[in-house]
This record gives structure tokens, sequence and C-alpha cells, in this order.
């Protein structure tokens, strides 16, 4: 289907001032948006109160308001400029809740405005939590479980039947009191019984915990002819319990076999063509138990989110670009795949390396919060690092941090060659870093390594995967060969060492040299970056405009 | 670090690649490809269609899952080598039972890590497709490249007799209760698991029957329908199934998967054609040309069928690869005959284009009501 012609004028809602939980990712995807339809001859209008925003450049737009955005003011700029169209699955939250705000008051109705992306009932289905769940049961996919009590005695029977630990959310709380989480049955007789007598109505609704399950996410897309494509999976090293935002994630998803993971595409599908996203990109989440393998769908974000901006760059497919084709009619065979120009986009990326996200934290600019990661979001931003391994990525991705960490730099010992045990007051500290999610728990899992620790315990404390814990373990015990060997380093070791990310800052460091030092022995062992090619396509066709990542190969 | 067995990646125009051992030591040859799925290893080196190649993943890490039983595609594996950036020592994964090393090891197919797969595929995907020896013996350029040289290759070589079964089996029998079944023979070219799972799922008592089962007794068994299996190798080198499909062209339902694809077309008077490098991935966008839809297909074929050679006035094309405009399907207008070059079955890859099984049974149904 060509573009649509019945629509002249579209408006676009940008995601407004930067915030915890909404940052510069709605202002690339919007920019991308606004620029793909004026390419297109869309005469497209823009309404963001943030004039630091690429997007308020007086070229992006035909017409840029600067206002808030609320549904009041939107509604004056629809009256004002009279669009056709209304496009809100590219500003984040806050667009897609004032056009479900615009919706409700009438306003589009009144002034002939039609949503394009994800329509009304759509978002609504999607962002409602019993509509979502609803949806979900109907396309028989997993929740996880959950009944409401009226008594303790039905609590209890309730508790019995979904098992431990469990999440007692209150209906109706004046102030909102949020959920607590029972471990046992001494905790859940407690706060079954708080949260039915906070509860206006007496009721509380108990849930099955998946804290500690393994998360993944999955970016889908889908057009007007029903194509859907998957076009990246992405797996939390950190499971459920922490904020997708406060994770430390990794792409493409890592311990899933194809069977599984052919299993979570099909419910993604499944789950974009029941809440009736008609065309763009959606973000499912999943939680799979670690020792069953049950996966449960958590939630799914009917527009781009922040997690489509981290899968454009990871895979080189622009999500929102393309989004924004998708919304005025085209479909993906329609649309040529970027980089490759040959190729369609209706295909899925085939990436050849590995991404890592890694969140960053401001703490010592707000030291009354709680360092402790939670599932509300606190990170302000974030890295992303691509390397030809998990190990490669995560080791460039902490020195991007910009945190004066250089990889995995220890966080208790001051000496790296003298390991030695240290007092119970720092091993219970450790301990606890390990055990609550916290900014800094990578570098003390360095630590807790090399202090002999061993991957089934701290699998065990942290809910990390195996996986990740091991290859965790390989740039420590690559660290100690590092030390031991010091600047008489052999080739392949020196190699193996730049092939775990290490750089030479922290060779120097090692080997109490000049990272200059460093620098001219690898060049003289003939140890020199790559660069490779981000494709989408792992070399499959030839990449006309491409992107380009450092790493070394033997 | 621990003591690494080197293991050399040797192209037939010289190339070296210089990696690791995780598999089974000693030398072996073929023709090597790159497959680009990022999930499915197992399936991928159980899959007997690889008989003959030597498979370079361009994903960089594998092995993170290990091997477990349930994701076999077939007895044994059937390569001839592995190769891939890095291998995960660890597995992690509810149903893991083993290593990826030890299982390579048990069967010994030679496992290659350290090769830089992203250089090697884009050499493969300038020089075209080419033999190869992978060895951790002789380490030597000179005398290695010789070998990769007169390896025999794939063209004119008819590898089906080499992975397909001696004696025919019965993969399942009809459910008592199942309202209607159909009775199935699949003619094992080198047949993938999941393929006969699929018909299974769908209540179709299914015969397995060798590759070289004569028409005749295929008819013996009085089957609804026919499946030509995928396989290795060059399809012209395979003459015994092409006239096996000319002698039951029109006389019952056939599919055709892959390879059976490509025999169909040669029975068909069409001819094939080897591809630079092939298809082998999980991310092939095809069109259905009867609906418009685009599927993403799992794919794995060196050869193709040339579209042009195709009579159109007895086979319709249904389906076209949108990234090189190749011949995905056909459908002969008058007999029950279609037949797809993806894998319905996916394994590994996405399961999306499951629909074609139903089709067959559609049309074992028609035929079936006709001769009721």
């Amino acid at each position: 289907m060509p573009k649509r012609t019945d629509i002249k004028k579209i408006l676009i809602i940008g995601a407004g001032p930067i915030v915890i939980g909404q940052a510069c990712e709605f202002d690339y995807s919007g920019t991308q948006a606004c620029k793909v339809l004026k390419q297109e001859g869309y005469d497209v209008v823009l309404v963001n109160s943030n004039p630091a925003t690429i997007m308020t450049d007086p070229q992006t737009a035909r017409r840029t308001y600067i206002e808030p955005i609320t549904v009041e003011m939107v509604e004056k700029i629809i009256a004002r400029e009279r669009p056709d169209a209304l496009l809100p699955t590219l500003g984040g939250q806050t667009a897609l809740n004032t056009a479900v705000g615009l919706a409700e008051r009438g306003v589009l109705k009144r002034y002939g405005v039609e949503v394009i992306g994800a329509n009304i009932k759509a978002i609504k289905k999607g962002e409602d939590r019993s509509l979502f769940k609803a949806a979900m049961r109907k396309i028989g996919l997993d929740l996880p479980r959950s009944d409401k009590a009226y008594t303790l005695a039905q609590a209890y029977t309730v508790a019995e039947r979904i098992g431990f630990p469990l999440i007692i959310r209150p209906s109706f709380t004046l102030g909102g009191t949020g959920g607590s989480v029972a471990y046992n049955q001494e905790e859940f007789k407690r706060l079954a019984k708080i949260g039915i007598e906070s509860s206006m109505i007496g009721e509380i609704l108990i849930e099955e915990s998946v804290a500690g399950w393994k998360e993944f996410e999955l970016e889908v897309m889908r057009d007007t002819k029903d194509n859907v494509v998957i076009i990246c999976s992405i797996e939390n090293l950190d499971p459920m319990g922490v904020h997708t935002g406060d994770s430390i994630t990794v792409a493409p998803a890592q311990t899933l076999t194809d069977r599984e993971y052919q299993r979570m595409r099909d419910a993604a599908i499944a789950c974009i063509r029941e809440i009736g996203v008609e065309t763009g990109g959606s973000n499912i989440q999943f939680a799979v138990h670690p020792e069953t393998g049950r996966m449960v769908v958590i939630e799914m974000n009917p527009r781009v989110s922040r997690s489509s901006a981290l899968a454009s760059k990871a895979t080189g497919f622009p999500i929102a670009k393309i989004a924004a084709k998708l919304a005025v009619g085209y479909t993906l065979d329609e649309i040529s795949n970027d980089i490759t120009r040959e190729t369609p986009a209706c295909f899925e990326p085939a990436i050849d390396y590995c991404v890592v996200k890694i969140p960053r934290f401001t703490f010592e600019k707000f030291p009354q919060a709680d360092q402790t990661l939670t599932v509300s979001m606190k990170s302000v931003g974030e890295v992303m690092a691509i390397g030809r391994t998990f190990k490669e990525a995560l080791q460039k991705g902490l020195r991007s941090l910009e945190i004066k960490h250089y990889g995995f730099d220890s966080m208790i010992f001051t000496d790296l060659a003298d390991i030695r045990p240290p007092d119970q007051a720092t091993m219970d500290m450790l301990h606890q870093k390990l055990r609550l999610p916290n900014a800094d728990r990578l570098l003390y899992l360095g630590d807790a390594f090399r202090l002999g620790m061993d991957v089934d315990t701290l699998h065990q404390m942290t809910g990390i995967d195996r996986w990740f814990l091991f290859h965790i373990k390989e740039i420590i015990d690559l660290e100690k060969e590092l030390l031991v060997s010091g600047a008489a380093v052999s080739r392949e070791l020196l190699t193996s060492a730049k092939e775990y990310g290490y750089s030479d800052r922290q060779l120097a460091k090692f080997w109490g040299k000049k990272e200059e030092d460093v620098c001219a022995l690898r060049r003289s062992l003939g140890i020199i970056p790559h660069f490779k090619l981000v494709d989408t396509c792992a070399a499959e066709f030839q990449a006309r405009t491409p992107y380009y990542y450092s790493t070394y190969e033997q | 670090m621990e003591k690494r067995i080197p293991a050399w990646l040797v192209l037939e125009d010289a190339t070296v690649f210089k990696g690791w051992s995780f598999g089974a030591e000693g030398q072996r040859t073929g023709e090597v490809v790159f497959n680009t799925s990022m999930t499915g290893y197992q399936e991928i080196i159980t899959d007997p269609s690889y008989k003959g190649q030597i498979v370079a993943m361009t994903y960089t890490l594998m092995g993170n899952y290990g091997i477990n039983k349930d994701d076999m595609e077939s007895r044994r594996p059937f390569l001839e080598g592995f190769v891939v950036k890095e291998y995960s020592k660890v597995a992690s994964n509810w149903r893991s039972e083993k290593s990826l090393g030890a299982y390579l090891k048990e069967h010994g197919i030679m496992g290659v890590e350290g090769i830089d797969t992203r250089t090697l595929t884009l050499h493969i995907r300038q020089a075209g497709a080419m033999k190869a020896v992978i060895s951790t013996t002789d380490l030597d350029e000179k005398i290695l490249a010789d070998k990769a040289g007169n390896a025999r290759g794939l063209v004119g070589v008819d590898l089906v007799r080499e992975v397909t079964i001696d004696k025919a089996y019965v993969w399942s029998r009809a459910a008592v209760k199942a309202k209607k079944h159909f009775k199935v023979v699949v003619l094992d070219c080198g047949v993938k698991y999941t393929i006969l799972r699929e018909l299974m799922r769908r209540h179709c008592a299914v015969t397995v029957v060798p590759a070289h089962t004569p028409a005749q007794d295929i008819l013996a068994l009085k089957p609804d329908g026919l499946l030509l299996s995928n396989g290795p190798g060059d399809p012209a080198a395979v003459g015994y199934v092409v006239e096996t499909v000319r002698q039951l062209m029109g006389k019952l339902p056939i599919f055709g998967i892959c390879l059976g694809h490509q025999m169909i077309g040669l029975a068909l008077g069409a001819k094939t054609f080897k591809l630079k490098f092939g298809h082998h991935g999980a991310n092939h966008p095809v069109k259905d040309l009867r609906s418009g839809k685009v599927y993403i297909t799992s794919q794995n074929h060196g050869f193709n069928v040339q579209a042009e050679t195709l009579n159109s006035r007895k086979v319709q094309s249904t389906h076209v690869n949108l990234n090189d405009g190749t011949l995905e399907g056909l459908r002969h207008k008058k007999f029950p005959l279609f037949s797809v070059q993806f894998h319905p079955e996916a394994a590994p890859g996405p399961r999306e284009s499951e629909y074609l099984f139903d089709e067959f049974l559609q049309m074992m149904q028609r035929r079936k009501g006709k001769h009721a």
C-alpha cells in the first residue's frame, strides 16, 4: 500500500522535559519521525515543552509549539492547526497519555483528528493492567498468578495456592499505598492484615512474585498488512525486580534456545495483534523462571520506548523512522533497509556482535535517595557498548560510564596482586552489595570472584544468570594471569586481554606502567583494533551506510 | 589460560583463519558456508542438510545454552565442522544436558573457536562459497590449502545416500481418536525431525522411507500423500529421486521442502543452479504471491530452482525471496503438487509458515474426498 494521501497535516507530540525514565531517547525518536514525515511531503506540526531538544530546532517541523504538553494546550493547538492526524507513539508516555486525554474529552472527535500509529483502544488495552491481563488470557498467554481476598482466611488459601514470595496490593487505598512483598507465612500474615485494613473496600490483590526470574524484552513492528517482525531481543543481566531502565541489558538474548526464543516470538506477535497496535513498534517484556522455563508476559508498551532507541542503535534498524512511515500507510515490504538499500525493511536484523547497555546513576547528587535498585527507575542515563563478545562489550561499557572506572576496577582491594580475605565488616558489606541490587553491584561481583567465590554461590546471592556470571569470572581469571605476567606478557595473552575488553589503561595500572607504554608494547606486537560494521545483516549483504565499532581479533 | 589446542580453517584460495579446537580433533574437509541465525545451533548441527559442509556462525557467542535431548533434528550430526567466534564453556539453561563441546566430541565433529567469522563471511560473500579444511594436525598453510582444493565439494555429488536411512520406519501411527487422519509417506533425503513432528501434530500417520525407495513401493503403502524432505547437496546428483517424483506426479498429493522442492523442479523440467553463497539463516523475507503477505522464513540451501526455466503453463510460482528475488515456492496447476524452498518447519527460525503443512493436509483431504 502506498502512503496515505487523505491526510496532509500531522501533529506530533513530543516527550517534554527530561526526567528520570523519559530522556533524550524520545527526542531521538521524535526527530526521526518529524524528518521522515516531512520528507514524505506531510505538513508536520510539533508540540514539545522542552526547547533543549533537537526536534524543536526550527527546521525539523513546519511549525513548532513550545508549550506545556497538557490536554488543554494541545486542544488549543488542534483548534488552531486543524491537523488531519495525531501521531502519539513517538513521544513516550507523556504523548500517549495526552492522546488518551484528548480522546476522552472528545477533542479528537470534535476536530476530526485521526490517531495514527496506535489507536486509543489499543493504547488503553496496552496500558490498563486489567484490560491487558484479560487480553493476554484471551490469547492463552501465561501471566503471574493472582487472586483477590477480602478476609485473612481467604488470603491464606490464595497464598497457599500461589506460593511465596507474594506481592500484596491493597485495592483503592487513600494516598495510594503501594504493594508489599511477603517471603514467608509470618510476613504474609502481618502484611495481608495491614493490606485489608488499608484498603477502602477491604480488598487485596495477592500476586505471584516473579522477582529473580530471568527478564527479556522483544522489540516488535507491525504494518497495516499485518506483517510483523522482531527487530531485537534483549536479555537483562539483572533479573526481575530491578526496573529495566536500571538493569544492565544485553542484545541479543543469550541464554534461550531457539525453541524458547520462538515461543517468545510467537507470544510477542500474538500480543501486538491482540492489543491491536496497527502500525509501528511495541516493546513486550517477559519473565522466564530460571529452573522451570515457565514464561509469563509482564507488560507491553504500545509505542516507541527507551528500549526501542537501544534496539535501533544495537541493530541498525531505525525503529522510529520506520514506525513513522508505517503510520502513514507504507508496509514493511515497501520500505527499503536504510543500510543495505537493496533489501527490504521487512526482515529481522541479524547481528554479529554483542551489545551491552549499562545504566548511569548519579546518587552523589541525590544523597537522600535509597541507593537500592527496585522497580522504580533511578538511573539518569545509560551507555551502550558494542563488542564481538559479551566480555568485551561489558568492559567497554564500564569505562564509557565516565565514573572513573576503566573496566572491572576493585571496590575493596587496593593491591590486586595481593588479595587477602578482608575483615568481617567488609565481607558483610560485600555480601549486602551482592544481595541487594545497587549501582556498583557489577564491580562487587568482580571482587567476589577475586575472593574465590564461585558462580553457583553468586547465582544464589544475586539471581544473575550463571552465563553472565561465568563470563565475568573469565574476565577476572584473566586479570590474575595478567598480573602474574606483568609487562613481559606474551602476544597470545595480550591478544586475549584485548578480546576480553581490557583497556591499555587497565593493563598499565596492573603493571605499574604508563598507558602510552602499554599502547606502544601492544602495537609492537601487532595487536591493533579493527573496525567492524553494524549493518543489520551480519555481513550477508553489502552495507551502504553502516556505522562502526572497534574490536580486537586474533 | 588453560592449554588450548590450535585448530585452523584453511580455504581453497589459501586464506587462513587460526583458532582453537573445542570439539573433536583431526582433519575434515567440506564446503564452508555461513549461517546468520542467532539461536538454534543445536538444530543446525543436527540438520542432515549440512552434510558436506563446514558451518560458520556469524553470531559470535555459541554454546550458551548447551545441548538438550528435545531439540535434535536427526539421529546424529552430519555436518563436517562447526566454526565460531567464541565458544562458551558454561552452558546455562534449565533444559541443558551437556555442553556443545562435549556433544561435538562425542560424535567426532570438529569445533573451532576464535575465528573472525565476520571476516570469513565477507570473504565468502565476495568470493562465493568455497571448499575448505579444518584441522588440528598438519598445521601448514600450503598443505592444508592443497587439501582444501582437493576436497570433493558439493556439485555433482550425491550426498543424500550418505544421510538417508537404510530401512523404512514408522514415525507415528494414527491416533485412534483423531477424527480424520492421513497416511503420509516421507521420502527421507535427510529429513529434519520437526517436519515429522509437524505432521504428527496434525494427526498424520507418518512412515519414513529411504531416499532410493522406488515409486511402486511408495504407492504400495497406499499413502494419502508424499512429502519430499530437505537434504544435503546438489539436487542434480540425485537423479533417482527425481525419477521417483516424475513417476508419482499426479498420482498422489506431493509436498516438497528445500531439496524436495528442487527435485520437484527438476522433475517438472526446470533447471537448478548453485547460488553464490546460498541462503542459511532464519530471517529471510519471503512473499506469498497469492496473499501478498510476507513471512520471515528459515532457510538453508546452496542450490536453487531457476524461475525462468519453469513451464509457466503447467506451474505457478507461489513464493519469492524479497532479498534477491529468487524462487521460493511453486504449485502445479493441474496436479496436487506444491513445494517451497524455505523451511516451514523452522527449527531453527520463525514458525509462521507452518500454514503450509495445513495446505498439504487440505490437498490430501480434497484428494481423499474425490476418491471416496
